[in-house]
């Protein structure tokens, strides 16, 4: 029987970089298959190419035995391929029906759409995958687990024998991840190829049934989970050793840096951040868990006074913050790492000089009085480049030429050399690559070796884990548990962060 | 990238748009039955002339700081469409109030000034807190703040300060009370006349022209050498980071639109410094034109002190066309139009090329380090 998918010499170059190396790929027909490898190893590109939304420089796509021109992603679900995005593309004010047939909506005369023939045709395919949904349900009601299955099954409604899943479990806490890998091995079950990005490694081994790891643009092999551990994947990526975060040996004075005090945001009637009462001591990290969405993004934009709380007070070092603007708190030695560095962090056309002084630009060096000075911005820019190994021909050209690792680690080093107080890291690893997020780690280790005070906000229980010296976790605006790292798994947190944990303890 | 490529680019986007323009001109030219060559030969012809120069500049003048008006809205991602109406309004309160005083001729000079730029900062800043306490798009309320400045205020004054109390003529002269001369910038002919011939036919070059330069020279330093300038082109850049990275956004809001309506308000003090009154048709559509001199010029202060010459240039090649008979006079509306298409879309060419090329050293710099 022919494979279902085959690659030949995949090759695709984007200015300056081969994304893709001349990489093949076999995936034989209902097999779970991994694609595993850092941040611009070319797993995007890869997976963009076989969806046709990409055409490859060279190599061919053969599928079924078949070699195929995918020119367009229409052309690729003609072809029966199906991909399901990280980012999800649902349309929250329709219904799980109204999503799934939209844009294959099936008409009756006069331009009608015939719903009954769509929810007949929908209960069918979940059926056939054993996929459970309401097909009434408001997209916006759902839970993130439940969106991604929408997601698969709109692609399966479509006639995909071929299903792409681009990291899929990202987004979901390790107990929608066995409703996931449940899913998946029924999907394949029902003879549904699965191709799927993966970052998280035990996952790869636990559903996989092969994986093929992609090392700067190349297939550097494929290899039977059972006949691997972890750390071997992980040494494929990265063709090294592999960075663990460990936070070392205690710092924690018990000098409260940061004071949060029953803070309170309300969206709306609903209480966002619901009073919630937090100390990060100097020396200290405490990590925030919790599923997004649970008011972290509220809580962290509360301390750094973007937004107005409704109640409760934030306090830096015995100083109150009510009612000071951002400019005041910054000053006062408050450190910020966005959770979205290109939104939140950086000014993508302006030189990197320019970007190392944003949020400090009213301080000595980068300026006196009311006047800029550029001697001491750039002074400043070389430093964070030299200091944090940023990767860049120099410091005149623009935030966006860097990549994405690179970019990271210049707004870390533009933080941590302004000395702050209290940095607030909102997952500062998020989306690089493990050289990068080893050394993001060592900065704030280092830091917190000399008293400061960390305030870490993350999705990445292993991180939160290794990094924070006490984990608290976030569940609907509240503060709901105070877990010590050293004695919590990746799966208890899971649990604290559904609130499962906490239905069990009730009586 | 090395400078001189860098240089070159640069340079390249605005030479050849003009190329372009002038080719596409050409052939509109063909079109309609003109010969381009006579057409453009009596177009640099006539500007070569001293006078016409002075009638350059004159035009320019007004057009720059209108320009520039424009400009400091679109560094902070704001569209000030309402410098028209704020220069006229500026224009018509700054005459009214100018003939009511009698002042020291410095003084004289610079009071009518700062009522104009008060004016026009008052009215285009309204706009800015529209746009933070309620949210209004200030392209609408500009918009709007237009029609209630030309049709309803600068309308009803007209009326309300006309010369004489009545609808009358002073010395044929239909418009607000004339301002006593000592209250009028001098024009700069003596000055010019020190390096050239004498200018003939009673042309005057305005003394707002070294104002402008002075404007310009403030733009710059100001955007690009304070604290203030980073935050306004980081707001502009990237709203969200400025304001994680301290920036007030809806401080920025208010004062860009004050900023912008304060340099509007100067806009029609070329006239009045020139005649002395507000007229029943003053020279309107300069803060239209001035949306266009922004665009080609990049909102760079020398860029757009290049554009707006370009412009004033063909604005006063229309008149010898028309004289001439080379062409019809419309044929510099229809170049003004396609030097403004073909430079964004130079523009656009010379920004990809150049991230292209940053990413390519950048990737490469990755690639030596690892």
């Amino acid at each position: 029987m022919a494979p279902a998918i085959e690659l030949r010499g995949i090759t695709k170059r984007f200015p300056g970089v081969v994304a893709n190396d001349g990489i093949d790929l076999t995936v034989a027909e209902g097999e779970i298959h991994a694609i595993c490898g850092e941040n611009g190893a070319g797993k995007s590109t890869l997976m963009k190419i076989l969806y046709g939304m990409q055409a490859p420089d060279s190599g061919t796509v053969t599928i079924d035995g078949r070699p195929v021109e995918l020119g367009s992603p229409a052309r690729a679900i003609e072809a029966g391929i199906g991909m399901v995005h990280q980012h999800f593309m649902l349309a929250d004010q329709l219904t799980v029906l109204e999503n799934v047939i939209l844009g294959a909506e099936p008409m009756r005369s006069f331009g009608r759409i015939d719903f009954e023939a769509a929810r007949s045709h929908l209960k069918e395919v979940g059926q056939a995958y054993g996929l459970d949904v309401n097909p009434d349900d408001l997209v916006e009601t759902l839970e993130v687990g439940e969106r991604q299955r929408v997601e698969i099954i709109k692609v399966l409604y479509r006639g995909a024998r071929i299903l792409i899943l681009d990291e899929p479990t990202a987004v979901l806490v390790p107990q929608e991840v066995d409703e996931l890998f449940r899913n998946m091995r029924e999907l394949k079950a029902a003879g549904t190829t699965i191709l799927f990005i993966d970052h998280k490694l035990d996952e790869v081994l636990e559903i996989a049934d092969a994986v093929t790891v992609l090392r700067q643009g190349r297939a550097v092999g494929t290899v039977n989970p059972g006949a691997v551990t972890a750390h071997d994947l992980a040494e494929m990526m990265i063709g090294s050793e592999l960075p663990v975060p460990d936070a070392g040996s205690s710092t924690v004075t018990d000098e409260a840096a940061l004071v949060i005090d029953g803070l309170t945001v309300t969206d709306g009637d609903r209480a966002v951040v619901d009073s919630v009462s937090l100390r990060v001591h100097r020396g200290e990290i405490v990590g925030i868990a919790g599923v997004e969405g649970n008011g972290q993004a509220e809580l962290v934009s509360a301390v750094l006074g973007i937004l107005e709380p409704d109640a409760g007070a934030v306090a830096l070092m015995g100083q109150d913050l009510t009612g000071r603007p951002v400019r005041r708190r910054r000053r006062m030695g408050l450190g910020y790492v966005p959770q979205d560095r290109q939104r939140e962090g950086l000014l993508l056309g302006a030189a990197l000089w320019e970007n190392t002084a944003l949020g400090h630009q009213t301080k000595a060096p980068y300026s006196r009085g009311p006047w800029l000075s550029r001697a001491g911005m750039k002074d400043r820019a070389s430093q964070v480049t030299s200091g944090f190994d940023v990767r860049t021909p120099g410091i005149d050209v623009a935030a966006h030429a860097l990549s994405g690792g690179n970019q990271q680690k210049l707004i870390v080093g533009r933080e941590m050399v302004a000395g702050p107080v209290v940095l607030i890291a909102n997952h500062p690893t998020r989306g690089i690559d493990v050289g990068a997020q080893a050394a993001v780690w060592d900065d704030i280790r280092e830091a917190r070796a000399q008293g400061l005070a960390t305030l870490l906000v993350s999705a990445d229980l292993d991180e939160l884990i290794g990094l924070s010296d006490v984990i608290v976790v976030m569940l609907r605006g509240r503060l709901v548990a105070r877990l010590d790292p050293a004695e919590v798994t990746p799966r208890d947190l899971g649990a604290y962060m559904t609130g499962a944990a906490l239905e069990a303890a009730a009586p | 990238m090395s400078t001189s490529r860098r240089v070159l680019m640069a340079g390249a986007a605005p030479l050849a748009a003009l190329a372009v323009a002038v080719v596409l001109s050409s052939i509109v030219l063909l079109a309609s039955g003109s010969n381009p060559l006579e057409a453009y030969g009596d177009m640099i012809g006539h500007a070569s002339k001293l006078e016409t120069q002075v009638d350059m500049l004159n035009r320019a003048t007004p057009l720059y700081l209108s320009a520039v008006a424009v400009a400091i809205g679109f560094r902070m991602n704001l569209f000030n469409i309402g410098v028209e109406g704020q220069y006229l309004l500026a224009f018509i309160v700054a005459a009214h109030l100018g003939a009511q005083v009698e002042l020291p001729t410095a003084l004289h000079v610079a009071f009518i000034m700062a009522a104009a730029m008060v004016v026009g900062g008052v009215f285009s800043g309204a706009a800015g807190v529209l746009k933070v306490t309620r949210g209004i798009n200030e392209v609408i309320s500009t918009i709007m703040l237009n029609a209630v400045a030309i049709s309803g205020l600068a309308a009803w004054w007209i009326v309300e300060w006309q010369a004489g109390g009545e609808i009358s003529t002073t010395g044929g002269r239909v418009g607000t009370e004339p301002i006593a001369d000592r209250g009028l910038l001098p024009d700069m002919n003596g000055l010019v006349e020190m390096f050239t011939r004498e200018i003939a036919q009673g042309k005057k070059l305005t003394g707002m022209l070294l104002v402008a330069v002075a404007v310009g020279g403030l733009y710059s330093t100001a955007l690009n050498r304070t604290v203030f300038g980073f935050e306004l082109r980081a707001s502009g850049a990237n709203p969200f980071a400025a304001h994680a990275g301290g920036v007030s956004p809806g401080r920025m809001v208010v004062a860009a639109m004050t900023l912008s309506g304060m340099v509007a308000g100067l806009v029609g003090m070329t006239e009045l410094m020139n005649t002395g009154f507000y007229p029943s048709n003053p020279v309107a559509g300069l803060g239209f034109a001035g949306i266009a001199v922004a665009l080609l010029g990049r909102n760079h202060p020398v860029g757009v002190a290049v554009a707006a010459l370009i412009f004033a240039f063909l604005d006063v090649s229309s008149g010898i066309l028309q004289i001439s008979g080379a062409a019809s006079r419309e044929i510099v509306v229809i170049m003004q139009g396609v030097i403004i298409l073909t430079a964004v879309i130079a523009y656009e060419i010379v920004r990809r090329v150049r991230e292209r090329d940053e990413a390519a050293a950048a990737a490469a710099a990755m690639a030596a380090g690892t």
